[in-house]
């Protein structure tokens, strides 16, 4: 079973990777973009029949750091 | 006093922990391989030093937090064992949830490589004895992720409990009320960016971070 687990930075945590990227945009001559927040894309390729909990315990113990991200989990 | 460090795949600071750890306690500590699952009998304190652990792949010190060897070090914590966790080290203690907050990218996304003013906010804990509340002392710092970040009930918390032992004395990383070295709740789990082990005499430039480590033995009697 393929898994999408979508590691993003929590609403106002600050992120100077997203404002630099912002910025670069801008400077480009992208106009209007309002925001820009860098997160990470973990592909797992797990058992098939893996149990939603032991999935939510592998985001919790390493895959985000809940103090400063959240997660989503998509199954492929 | 024997003492031990832990050595992780990109740990570099270790050897300048052993070094200070062996002038301050006249004796050579153990190093200890991540991959080991105890601790040696009879230490009085361990160190987690800096440098870039399994690459600071994920996040920086998440893989070297969920290695063998760090769930002893949390248990001997939780049993009152000193812990200093420097640079990467705390890092490391952060991600092992043996500190509060976590240490993102810094603010400036530069790596930050030079001396930086503290201000010693506690100096009643067993690693800040030898220092007086509120005197400035210089350490290098060497980091790309030392941005201090925690909730504001969290910061009002450690705050309030007195558990922010240095704080920036200029600006340097982003650091949430600019705090470079904080201590859990019990008092015996110091981390900070800086490196208090590169300052240890006057080849480094000064001694102000060998008090650390003297204010430490003395504290427990070493």
């Amino acid at each position: 079973m393929k898994l999408r687990i979508h590691v993003t930075l929590k609403p106002g945590v600050l992120d100077p990777q997203g404002k630099a990227i912002e910025h670069a945009l801008a400077g480009l001559g992208f106009a209007g973009v309002n925001g820009a927040r860098v997160g990470k894309l973990i592909e797992l390729d797990v058992a098939d029949g893996t149990a939603d909990a032991d999935i939510d315990s592998m985001c919790r113990q390493l895959l985000a750091n809940t103090v400063i991200e959240n997660y989503r989990v998509e199954k492929a | 006093m024997k003492t031990a460090v832990i050595v992780f795949p990109g740990s570099n600071c270790d050897r300048d922990m052993a070094v200070a750890l062996e002038q301050v306690t006249g004796r050579a500590p153990v190093m200890v391989w991540h991959r080991d699952t105890a601790l040696p009998a009879g230490i009085g304190m361990v160190a987690v030093p800096g440098g870039f652990s399994y690459g600071d792949y994920l996040r920086a010190g998440a893989m070297a937090a969920r290695s063998p060897i760090m769930a002893a070090v949390a248990d001997a914590a939780g049993k009152g064992l000193p812990v200093l966790g420097v640079c990467n080290g705390f890092q490391v203690l952060t991600e092992a949830g043996l500190l509060p907050g976590a240490l993102m990218r810094n603010n400036g996304l530069d790596f930050v490589c030079r001396d930086v003013a503290l201000t010693v906010e506690n100096a009643q804990s067993a690693f800040t004895a030898r220092y007086a509340a509120g005197e400035r002392v210089s350490f290098p710092v060497a980091h790309h992720d030392g941005n201090f970040v925690a909730d504001d009930a969290t910061l009002d918390r450690i705050e309030g409990e007195g558990r922010v032992a240095f704080r920036y004395a200029e600006p340097v990383n982003g650091s949430a009320r600019a705090i470079a070295g904080v201590l859990n709740d019990a008092g015996n789990v110091l981390g900070m960016m800086p490196h208090p082990e590169r300052r240890i005499e006057a080849a480094h430039g000064g001694a102000d971070g060998r008090r650390l480590f003297e204010g430490l033995m003395e504290t427990i009697g070493a």
